[in-house]
């Protein structure tokens, strides 16, 4: 039994300690919003966030989770960064097929978290992990600005 | 959406607890569907006719399989509580088709858009019409039809309102959501009249008014958020990978790493061992030809996705690699080059080319290679099928519901009545889901394990060896010219295996679908044109892409009138018009072009006025001839395909070392009227990022018969960093009463050329071979 923390939630799940906390999600815990895109950090289609940080859960092991804050897509619009993200994307029109958007808004929420204001070098560092097939990069990167902005208030 | 958990995305409206109310329940209209004969039928309002005589050439929506369907019965239902439920039969795979389509429902019903509901349809044709979401023709043939879909429910709401308040029904009108009677400003909402308007008769359809196009109060505005936006950013949206089922196994299939190979062995006990693998499942190979058939192979089912992939690696499979096991990507290249140096089929032949060339002044040649592809989709080919009672349901990312449904039926010996097939979001589509092979192995493993539901998961390294990959294809160019540098000939030999041997293993010509995008259908000013198609032969399943034959065509065409250009001293874009020519329309069948993307040729000439418009329009928004520092340069290039004509400009930096970047694009784009101009700059925004993928980075390779990528990081796409800061979309205004055009595909074709263009301009050096990767590096 492994005790995991995902969304504020508490559970113990009954899986091999390597078991991928994207499938552990995806699979097990019904909460499919985390994509599956690449099984090997190439693609961030299966970002969420451990104790603030983006991380790709598709090559993180749950055991490694133990008793850490596993933040999903499902639950990222709770905390007022995620918020503003998940408005930008929406106002915006970000998503063309959608699918690696969820993996984008996480990897941007985690940016923000840690520089309210990025540059476009910033954002190109920290968002280029992030394949988007359909190409909407420019729109993205115009979405992680509105929110910033929001964000930052008057200032 | 039809998921186990049922869902309608929220457009922001209150929520509905009442089941919709049909808007009717008996048709007393004759003519249901598009198949059906519609001889002199013109709408009211100045509307094309899309009437055709019974036995003529069907064209557009009459010429596609089971044709266009208009009946409110089949799109529009409306709940006592005023909620507007309209069904979306095409696939959502990242074009806005799920609000576009709806949204042109809406407008001609005066829905307010607030109480709109999208709903998903399954795979039934003979009820929606046709639902093969590629092509690039959604809204081009369902524009009239779903017009007329929310005009006939608009008038009978119209109706049940007059009958009830006992007035001419020319004293009401339907708007925003209520009916209203002039001439006393009663109203009544649509809730109210949803159950009268239910047992109105479905009016003739040569009696619809339809709107004005100054009028519509959401076509061509764009001012619409995305139906599916916020569940897509708040992680609700549901794909065909995120279906589960109760009591549902995980499936992942070890397929043939070679196309046409089978298993010899393969030991399950090693597999059966790993934690949470429940069966080891054979999947007989299908015959040739490959279809849309599964390559066959060995099926893990397990607990989770996880443990069916471990269970996999343990399978110790013995194959027979069969007859394509010596495919080999550098070899086939010369292959293809040798055949691109003797003569072939001659597919068009105007005036005489040798004759012009052996007087002209000067020749020139050039050879262009662009490599196999793969759609590599985020979301990898997934679906779910479970049998019950003698009945099949399949979820799944279908671009083809229909074709799933039917090829399903047979595969396990059904009726397709008893096979269901409901379509999720697609995370992608681009063609690969066109084909529906992984749809057939859900549902092949379900009967395995007696109906259970079995969900299968393609992982990435399935989806890069396992595709229908774009083609491969040299195309070879001459040209002669005059004194001035001007083409008074052009040779054109376009080798590539084509995708008709997917379906017949023998055929080693284009089809003229293929030869019709943008290799005989190019409407240049020069007398004297001679295109060739030699023989080549496939050695994989080939299948579409989005743009298709168009990227290879468009690359080596718009490359080498810069080419012509460079050699004649003369500015890219005023030499690129010249060889236009000047505003004039072409017949199709003039050029040769039987297909002309299945449009009428009268409908839908080479309009090259338009042609020029974009190259014009383009180069004066990007600041042609603009001054830019040492390494930079401007790249243009013009395509017409999807019966849209586009136009790019790529400014690139080239550094020192060879290092490419763009940091801006800029498109013009003529595909007639709009209904979502947002939707259509995101497609044009997708395709210049695509294409730039295309020209830099992305290459499908086979060794040994087997694909040399496996992920992301040796099939390489365009990544944020790599991506360009500023794409500028350019939309030629348009107008409704003319023919609408594609647009997901046809903005890809030519951003290669115009980035190669541009290279040229910035370094001097001419790129032939796709992708450019390192070709630059110093």
């Amino acid at each position: 039994m492994i005790p995991l923390d995902i969304n504020g939630k508490r559970q113990n799940v009954d899986l091999p300690g390597e078991t991928p906390l994207l499938w552990t999600l995806r699979d097990e815990l019904g909460l499919t919003g985390t994509k599956f895109g690449c099984g090997m950090a190439l693609c961030g289609a299966c970002t969420v966030h451990v104790d603030g940080q983006a991380v790709r859960s598709c090559i993180t092991p749950i055991s490694a989770v133990a008793n850490k804050k596993v933040v999903t897509i499902e639950a990222v619009g709770a905390e007022p960064v995620g918020k503003a993200l998940q408005a930008a994307w929406v106002d915006g029109g970000v998503p063309q097929c959608g699918y690696c958007q969820a993996g984008q808004i996480m990897s941007a929420a985690a940016l923000l978290g840690r520089k309210p204001k990025p540059s476009d070098a910033e954002i190109d560092e920290a968002m280029s992990g992030n394949i988007c097939r359909c190409g909407t990069y420019t729109r993205i990167r115009a979405a992680i600005k509105q929110a910033a902005a929001k964000q930052g208030g008057t200032r | 959406m039809n998921a186990p958990v049922d869902r309608i995305p929220d457009t922001g409206a209150e929520a509905s607890s009442e089941r919709p109310v049909v808007v009717a329940n008996v048709s007393r209209r004759h003519f249901l569907q598009g198949m059906s004969a519609l001889g002199g039928l013109v709408l009211a309002v100045g509307f094309p006719s899309i009437a055709r005589a019974a036995d003529a050439k069907k064209y557009g929506a009459d010429g596609m399989p089971n044709g266009w369907v208009d009946d409110p019965l089949a799109f529009v239902s409306i709940a006592e509580n005023g909620t507007v439920t309209i069904v979306c039969h095409r696939s959502e795979m990242g074009q806005g088709v799920r609000t576009g389509m709806p949204m042109i429902v809406a407008d001609e019903l005066e829905a307010d858009w607030k109480r709109v509901r999208v709903a998903q349809a399954p795979g039934d044709e003979k009820k929606f019409g046709n639902q093969d979401t590629d092509g690039s023709r959604s809204t081009r043939h369902f524009f009239e039809p779903m017009r007329r879909c929310g005009a006939a429910a608009r008038t009978m709401l119209e109706a049940a309102a007059a009958e009830r308040w006992k007035v001419p029904v020319s004293e009401v009108e339907a708007r925003n959501h209520e009916v209203v009677h002039r001439p006393t400003g009663r109203r009544a909402g649509y809730g109210s009249l949803a159950k009268a308007a239910a047992s109105q008769p479905v009016p003739a359809r040569e009696s619809l008014r339809l709107k004005d196009p100054s009028k519509f109060r959401y076509i061509g505005k764009g001012q619409l958020k995305l139906v599916d936006a916020r569940d897509i950013a708040t992680g609700k949206a549901q794909y065909g990978i995120d279906t589960r089922l109760e009591g549902m196994l995980y499936a992942v299939v070890a397929r043939p790493p070679v196309f046409g190979g089978k298993v010899v062995s393969f030991d399950p006990a090693e597999a059966l061992k790993v934690p949470g693998v429940e069966r080891v499942v054979q999947i007989e190979p299908s015959p040739l030809p490959a279809h849309f058939n599964p390559l066959g192979g060995v099926a893990v089912l397990a607990r989770n996705t996880w443990a069916a992939t471990q269970g996999r690696k343990a399978l110790n499979i013995t194959w027979d690699d069969g007859p394509n096991a010596s495919y080999d990507s550098t070899a086939f290249k010369a292959t293809l080059e040798e055949a691109a140096h003797k003569p072939g089929k001659v597919v068009r032949n105007d005036g005489d080319f040798d004759a012009a060339a052996s007087g002209a002044a000067r020749r020139h040649q050039a050879e262009y290679y662009v490599p196999h592809l793969a759609h590599a989709t985020m979301e990898p080919p997934a679906a779910a099928a479970r049998i019950a009672n003698g009945k099949c349901e399949v979820w799944g990312c279908f671009q083809s519901p229909q074709a799933t449904r039917d090829l399903v039926a047979k595969r396990l010996g059904m009726s397709a009545d008893d096979v269901t097939v409901h379509v999720t979001l697609l995370g992608g589509g681009f063609g690969r889901k066109s084909k529906p092979d992984y749809g057939i192995e859900a549902a092949v493993l379900s009967k395995a394990v007696d109906g259970k539901p079995v969900k299968v998961t393609w992982t990435r390294d399935d989806d890069l060896h396992n595709s229908y990959y774009h083609t491969v294809s040299v195309e070879h160019l001459e040209a002669a010219v005059d004194a001035q540098g001007k083409p008074v000939a052009w040779l054109h030999r376009s080798v590539a295996p084509t995708i008709i041997s997917t379906f017949n293993p023998e055929a080693k010509n284009e089809a003229p679908f293929e030869l019709g995008m943008g290799v005989i259908n190019v409407p240049f000013a020069i007398p004297n044109v001679r295109i060739e198609n030699p023989e080549a032969t496939a050695h994989t399943r080939i299948g579409w892409f989005r743009s298709v034959s168009n990227i290879p065509h468009a690359f080596a065409v718009q490359s080498f009138v810069a080419e012509l250009a460079a050699a004649a001293g003369r500015d890219p874009k005023d030499f690129l018009l010249e060889v236009i020519g000047p505003a004039r329309q072409v017949s199709p069948e003039t050029l040769g072009d039987t297909w002309n993307h299945g449009e009428s040729p009268e409908r839908y000439p080479v309009d090259t006025g338009r042609l020029r418009r974009v190259v014009e329009t383009v180069a004066r928004e990007a600041g042609w001839g603009r001054k830019l520092p040492k390494g930079r340069g401007l790249g243009i290039a013009a395509h017409y395909s999807f019966v849209s004509y586009i136009a790019a400009v790529v400014e690139v930096a080239v550094d020192g070392k060879g290092a490419v970047t763009v940091p801006r694009i800029d498109l013009a784009v003529d595909c007639g009227a709009c209904v979502n101009p947002d939707r259509v700059r995101a497609q044009m925004e997708g395709a210049a990022v695509m294409g730039l993928g295309i020209a830099t980075l992305s290459e499908i390779s086979f060794k040994g018969g087997r694909v040399e990528q496996d992920n992301f990081n040796s099939y390489e796409v365009t990544r944020m960093s790599e991506a360009p800061r500023v794409i500028r979309v350019h939309i030629i205004p348009g107008d409704y009463s003319k023919p609408m055009g594609g647009v997901g595909e046809p903005g890809v074709p030519p951003i290669p050329p115009a980035l190669c263009n541009a290279i040229f301009a910035a370094t001097g050096k001419r790129i032939r071979r796709l992708p450019i990767r390192d070709q630059l590096k110093t």
